[in-house]
């Protein structure tokens, strides 16, 4: 594969803003949701606590998974519309 | 029947599993010694992924560590799942194409510099044996509570059982136990929290248990418990906490070590496939998630039963009395795990917070001091018994704290000689050496580190304690970075990754030494390891995600000021990016 196909640029820069929209999720609910933006989220109620929390202790993980499975599932189509997928 | 028998057969059945898998899964050449010849199904990978990350501190400790803290240690959860979604976006995928068995040998040939091994073939070694000294420590403290042996005879026949299917097997023998060992320990982890979830709450999802109501008490379960725990001086459960920095880094240098932790990587090697790799770590995070969700649960259930077992009459009434304590604290008592001292002789167990703030109340009561000492480590273990559940459960949390800790090790083990083997011996002193020599090779490194952990899991060092923050802020501040670096970036050259790598591990180790010790030496610290004197408020344990960010910076800035890599390492950057053409790992 060369670097100067015009395809595998843009596969490239899909991939990247796919990972760039990914992190900040990521960082939005571990970092942010759980831990920073706590105090702010913290009038929800959750199960005898606030949102925040379970943000800490369930609901970042649960997101985390969810990011995980998007990204492979996108990554995968694009593989296929670039024709750069495994045979 | 005997509660040492019934452990002795769950025991010694899960033992027997693993010993048929290595005699069925023999290695027949480097390839599957050290990928599993490149076959995995995505999802036995995920299972073996579980199993290899969630070692004895995992398995036995994080819940405790939960109980303890409340809000504070939901870092541990985050920080050992969010690093997945780095190491299945930003590494995996990417070195699965490129397809080799070490991850040494990726940066030996992206920054064209031997010397860039052999630093990564450093840090590897120190942040995997500092790491597996914990795992035969824990299997021999596993096997000592369990089976009545020696804990230094335990840990022999555990590693005569690693020995067993990692020399014969390799990764090919290490990712089928690892499978085995998957289902056993998360059946021991799930089982006693569904019962205890079920007791308290009457939901059998000890996830869901834990945000519902109290049985009992009518309140919110996380109500109730703060009301007990703050009734008795502690904090609430679910605090907050002032230092978010700290809290936040801690976190970062989790999730970053957890991406940058050779054993882990080389697991996405034995895929078929780029796409495998991807979804290798999706179904690896739910195999995770599935112990992770629970075992917040497990902290908060277990501190309040903890709490209502002391004081069965509310914390306005006087506490149980010392004769009529249960059968589960005689029995941990004998281990020394958990001790008791009458300070005011009035014949019960006084448990609460012995600070400041609270000692009015405690003075009104008659209250001395605090008379009760549960080491959090326990939690997990003990919590069939506290919930009264049958013997066979207690078999089944034995095998299973087992099974955490042998996967673990083998995994890291398997890191070790692969290092050694291939990367030094093949790598450095005998490029010429053969498949076979290369195989008997492995074989040696593994049975000698083996050895070498079994020896040091049996006398752990002074700061064996201390050495975990040592693993994740290695992995963190040096082989991260590198590997990071290494696809993202054409420019990274190999004097930038050199520079980059050593001053974020001496910059890491630096800070943790000062407030530690030099080499953990006691007494060589130059600063109190104590929150007013850490710079900024950022704890030793939090210093590898600031590691991380140095390396970054070092290695853009010397590699600006130097030459450009050679367009051969322009284009292999160019081809680990896109799936086409990876093929099975190899080794040329």
């Amino acid at each position: 594969m060369s670097g100067h196909d015009y395809d595998a640029v843009n596969y490239w820069k899909a991939n990247l803003r796919l990972i760039f929209g990914s992190l900040i999720v990521w960082a939005l609910v571990s970092y942010g949701f759980a831990i920073l933006l706590r105090p702010m989220i913290a009038g929800i109620p959750v199960g005898g606590t606030d949102l925040g929390f379970w943000f800490a202790q369930q609901g970042s993980i649960l997101t985390f998974i969810v990011l995980i499975f998007h990204y492979a599932w996108r990554m995968n189509r694009l593989d296929e519309k670039f024709g750069v997928h495994e045979e | 029947m005997d509660q040492f028998i019934i452990n002795l057969l769950f025991v010694g059945g899960s033992f027997a599993l693993y010993i048929g898998i290595a005699i069925w899964a023999k290695a027949g050449s480097t390839s599957d010694f050290y990928v599993a010849g490149g076959g995995i199904h995505p999802i036995t990978n995920g299972a073996a992924i579980g199993a290899d990350w969630m070692s004895a501190a995992s398995f036995i400790s994080m819940a405790g560590l939960i109980a303890a803290g409340g809000y504070a240690n939901s870092t541990f959860l985050m920080g050992w799942t969010g690093g997945y979604v780095l190491l299945a976006m930003l590494l995996a995928p990417y070195l699965r194409k490129f397809g080799k068995f070490t991850v040494p040998e990726f940066i030996g040939d992206r920054y064209y510099s031997q010397n860039a091994r052999l630093v990564a073939v450093i840090c590897l070694i120190v942040a995997s044996v500092t790491y597996v000294i914990g795992q035969m420590a824990g299997a021999g403290v596993a096997f000592s509570r369990f089976l009545e042996v020696d804990a230094t005879l335990g840990l022999i026949i555990a590693a005569v059982v690693i020995f067993l299917y990692a020399v014969m097997g390799g990764m090919k023998g290490i990712t089928y136990t690892q499978v085995a060992q998957y289902c056993v320990l998360i059946v021991a982890y799930t089982i006693p929290a569904v019962f205890i979830s079920i007791q308290l709450t009457g939901n059998p999802i000890p996830g869901l248990g834990m945000f519902s109501t109290h049985t009992e008490s009518g309140l919110p379960l996380l109500t109730k418990l703060n009301q007990v725990i703050t009734d008795l001086g502690f904090n609430e459960y679910t605090a907050d906490v002032d230092n978010k920095l700290n809290m936040v880094l801690f976190t970062l240098t989790l999730m970053i070590g957890t991406a940058g932790l050779p054993h882990v990587i080389i697991r996405f090697f034995t895929v078929p496939k780029v796409a495998d790799a991807r979804w290798s770590g999706g179904w690896a995070l739910i195999f995770i998630a599935l112990l992770y969700l629970t075992a917040p649960a497990v902290a908060s259930m277990a501190r309040l039963n903890l709490m209502t077992t002391i004081y069965p009459d509310g914390t306005a009434a006087a506490p149980i009395e010392y004769d009529e304590r249960p059968q589960w604290v005689r029995e941990w008592e004998v281990t020394g795990l958990i001790q008791y001292e009458d300070k005011n002789n009035d014949g019960r167990i006084q448990l609460y917070n012995d600070v400041p703030s609270f000692e009015e109340e405690a003075e009104a009561r008659g209250w001395e001091g605090n008379e009760l000492v549960v080491n959090r480590d326990i939690l997990v273990l003990a919590n069939p018994e506290i919930a009264n559940l049958p013997g066979w459960v207690i078999g089944l949390i034995a095998a299973g704290g087992l099974a955490a800790a042998l996967s673990t090790a083998a995994g890291l083990l398997l890191a070790i000689s692969s290092a050694i083997s291939h990367d030094l011996i093949k790598g450095r002193i005998n490029p010429a050496i053969s498949d076979k020599g290369e195989l008997l090779a492995a074989r040696i490194s593994m049975a000698v580190a083996i050895v070498v952990a079994t020896y040091l899991g049996a006398n752990p060092p002074g700061f064996a304690a201390q050495v975990v923050a040592l693993a994740f802020g290695i992995a963190a501040a040096s082989l991260f970075p590198a590997l990071m670096m290494g696809i993202f970036s054409k420019r990274v050259n190999n004097k930038g990754a050199i520079a980059g790598m050593l001053s974020g591990l001496v910059f890491t180790l630096a800070y943790i030494f000062v407030y530690k010790g030099w080499l953990f030496i006691p007494g060589t610290n130059n600063l109190a390891d104590i929150p007013e004197n850490w710079v900024l408020g950022i704890s030793p344990l939090s210093i590898g995600a600031i590691g991380a960010i140095v390396n970054f910076a070092v290695a853009f800035t010397v590699s600006n000021a130097t030459e450009e890599p050679p367009i051969e390492i322009q284009e292999l950057v160019e081809s680990v990016r896109y799936p086409r053409g990876a093929g099975g790992a190899t080794d040329h």
